[in-house]
């Protein structure tokens, strides 16, 4: 297999600039784990007993609050610092190469904000809704969590994921390609009972969403997705909902994009028709070729990428016995299947799903192979119950051109090579 | 999914919705309780009514037919003073934009090519959005502190610079609104993936010797490498 750099370079010189002080980026993000781990340090290797064999350690509520362990504090969110101009309207990127099944840890959900982090005080929290309803009302925290309650797994993934790649192989890391999902168990209240107890006007066909932050976000939801299966969020993975992602209260809209799952929510309106606002229009519209745009493009198709090996998670080993694993998701419903190929697309075989297959959830993958210690051109491919096949990212190309920022759901190609190390590669 | 969507059914769904969540709220548990529909048949009686001026104080939202337009007035030449101290430090002077911070003018005619630029002028579809996101998130930082009057001058300043308004002396109001139309609304159109992308769905997804040749690496992301280093994102602590 040949290697050829003269592809094309369309990024920006802005971001040129960036790559003196990056060089060799691969290599070094493969690197921490190893760096954290140092040497092996024999006092601690059979025949001799190391100290934590000896010794005491800390005992019952010294750590009232776990946290992973401290020789696991390389893993965190991480962001791209030349990508906007503050990080109070910015994202973070979830660690999807640290993590393993289907359910992200509260910690290590990847973030977006547009006006940071809103400290909401639950007792002064306030939910109105009005609009063209029988009956305007008001909620405190205590009346939603009172309320009937559901627990769900959904993923949740920014339109804007992999964004950066619409026009060529741009970033060395899973993280930074596809770490704007994740996937948590929600409870929360079905919103068709919010919507009930304030009785829908026959004319209702829209509702707008509004964050309680400082950039009061909002977007329009059609009438119909509401009474399906919209919740009223207040926990993530049993834990109430962090500030971060929206605490007290949060949005969840399953299998759409996650600009529509207002965090910090403060009001819901009913209308009889959609508001337009800055986030349903300037934003989060998918500019094609010709010059225009899509509107409305709520659900998230059909996706999936290979966490490891991936340039952030490189093949430890030589040769022999290897793990392939990775993620899938659809906003259209289950992940049917997912097929691996090693060859940049030519074969394919059927992976393994592993652990639950939820409706709009993130579905691990597995696929067991014998490395011959060869390169690899690695690539997952996502099926969904409705028959969607995940694109190839020159199929995704001829119909949206590579104007469109949001929802590239085409296919990721790693090179792993000889050493093991893996990049982050376009193939024909 | 679209506004074309049939929602004549309103009425029904909340129907079925009401006899779909079988749930009495504290009946006992009888039947295998998975994931049971959470909507109860009758009314909770949770939540108290929300008073008119508590609705006032929340709801700011703007519609493009006008719904939600405050009461007030502000010219151009009074937007260009509000605009010079509290926004052309991020957006520029003329609406450039400085650094990364969003740009608000310009871009006419780029849409089609490789090098878009979506300004307010150049592809926003509607005046409204504009006051409705002012009047909500700007001045960043200090969001909801523009009184109504500076807010009709700033986005009257704001389609002065891109050419929408083209008289210094225009004030815009509820009653001026009406007559402010953007450029680029007629190239928008509702999600047709579903239809445009038909082909996506495969009932045979290609299993060997799907792609001639054997393939070859056409760009690499270490060539442009842009990748943050490690340790530079926020610590775990």
């Amino acid at each position: 297999m040949t290697q050829h750099d003269d592809g094309p370079r369309p990024l920006p010189s802005r971001r040129a600039l960036l790559r003196a002080g990056l060089a060799g980026g691969a290599v070094a993000l493969g690197g921490p784990a190893l760096a954290q781990l140092g040497k092996t340090n024999p006092a601690n290797l059979p025949p001799n007993v190391a100290d934590w064999s000896k010794m005491l350690g800390d005992g019952v509520a010294v750590r009232t609050y776990g946290k992973p362990a401290k020789f696991e504090s390389h893993i965190g969110r991480r962001d791209v610092s030349w990508l906007t101009a503050s990080p109070q309207s910015s994202v973070s990127f979830t660690p999807l190469h640290e993590i393993d099944g289907p359910i992200t840890p509260n910690g290590l959900c990847f973030e977006r904000h547009h006006a940071g982090i809103a400290e909401l005080n639950p007792t002064d929290y306030r939910l109105m809704l009005h609009g063209l309803v029988d009956k305007p009302l008001m909620f405190t925290l205590d009346d939603i969590k009172r309320m009937p309650r559901v627990n769900r797994a959904y993923f949740c993934e920014c339109a804007a994921n992999s964004g950066m790649e619409w026009r060529g192989a741009q970033l060395n890391g899973c993280q930074y390609t596809h770490g704007m999902v994740h996937c948590v168990m929600y409870t929360g209240v079905p919103l068709k009972v919010l919507l009930q107890e304030a009785g829908v006007k026959p004319n209702a066909r829209w509702l707008l969403l509004e964050g309680g932050d400082a950039s009061a976000m909002t977007r329009s939801l059609p009438l119909q997705k509401a009474l399906d299966d919209a919740l009223v969020a207040y926990r993530m993975n049993g834990e109430m909902l962090y500030p971060e992602n929206g605490y007290p209260v949060r949005m969840v809209i399953p299998g759409w994009e996650a600009n529509m799952w207002v965090k910090w929510l403060r009001r819901i309106e009913v209308g009889d028709q959609p508001w337009h606002t800055r986030e349903e229009t300037s934003k989060y519209t998918d500019l094609l070729e010709n010059g225009r745009a899509r509107r409305f493009t709520y659900v998230m198709d059909a996706k999936s990428v290979i966490t490891s090996p991936s340039p952030q998670a490189p093949v430890n080993h030589k040769s022999g016995f290897t793990v392939l694993s990775g993620v899938a998701w659809s906003g259209r419903g289950k992940i049917a299947r997912v097929d691996v190929s090693l060859d940049g697309g030519r074969n394919w075989r059927t992976a393994r799903l592993d652990g639950p297959v939820w409706d709009k959830a993130i579905a691990r993958f597995y696929y067991e192979f014998d490395w011959n210690g060869g390169e690899l051109l690695l690539q997952s491919r996502a099926v969904d119950e409705t028959g969607y096949v995940q694109p190839t990212k020159d199929e995704l190309r001829k119909v949206r051109g590579v104007n469109s920022i949001y929802h590239n759901n085409g296919i990721q190609t790693w090179l792993l090579h000889r050493n093991g190390e893996v990049e982050n590669v376009e193939v024909s | 999914m679209s506004r074309s969507l049939k929602f004549a059914l309103t009425g029904l769904a909340l129907a079925a919705l009401a006899g779909a969540g079988a749930t009495i709220v504290g009946a006992p548990d009888v039947a295998p309780a998975q994931e049971r529909a959470a909507a109860p048949v009758k009314k909770l009686g949770i939540g108290r009514e929300a008073t008119t001026q508590e609705i006032a104080g929340w709801d700011i939202d703007i519609r493009p037919d006008g719904h939600g337009l405050p009461p007030g007035k502000g010219t151009v030449k009074q937007g260009e003073d509000i605009y010079m101290t509290q926004c052309a430090a991020c957006h520029g002077e003329f609406g450039e934009s400085a650094g990364r911070w969003p740009i608000v003018s310009g871009g006419s005619g780029s849409l089609a090519t490789h090098d878009p630029v979506k300004s307010v002028g150049s592809y926003w579809p509607y005046a409204s959005t504009l006051m409705d996101y002012i009047r909500r998130s700007m001045p960043f930082g200090n969001a909801q502190s523009l009184s109504n009057d500076e807010l009709y001058a700033v986005t009257a300043y704001v389609l002065y610079l891109n050419d929408i308004i083209r008289d210094e002396s225009f004030e815009l109001s509820a009653q001026t609104f009406k007559s402010v139309r953007l450029p680029n609304e007629p190239n928008f159109y509702d999600d047709d993936r579903e239809t445009a992308e038909k082909a996506f769905w495969r009932k045979e997804p290609c299993m060997s010797n799907c792609l001639p040749g054997r393939a070859a690496v056409t760009g690499r992301a270490r060539v442009l490498d842009v990748t943050p280093e490690p340790g530079k994102g926020p610590k775990v602590e």
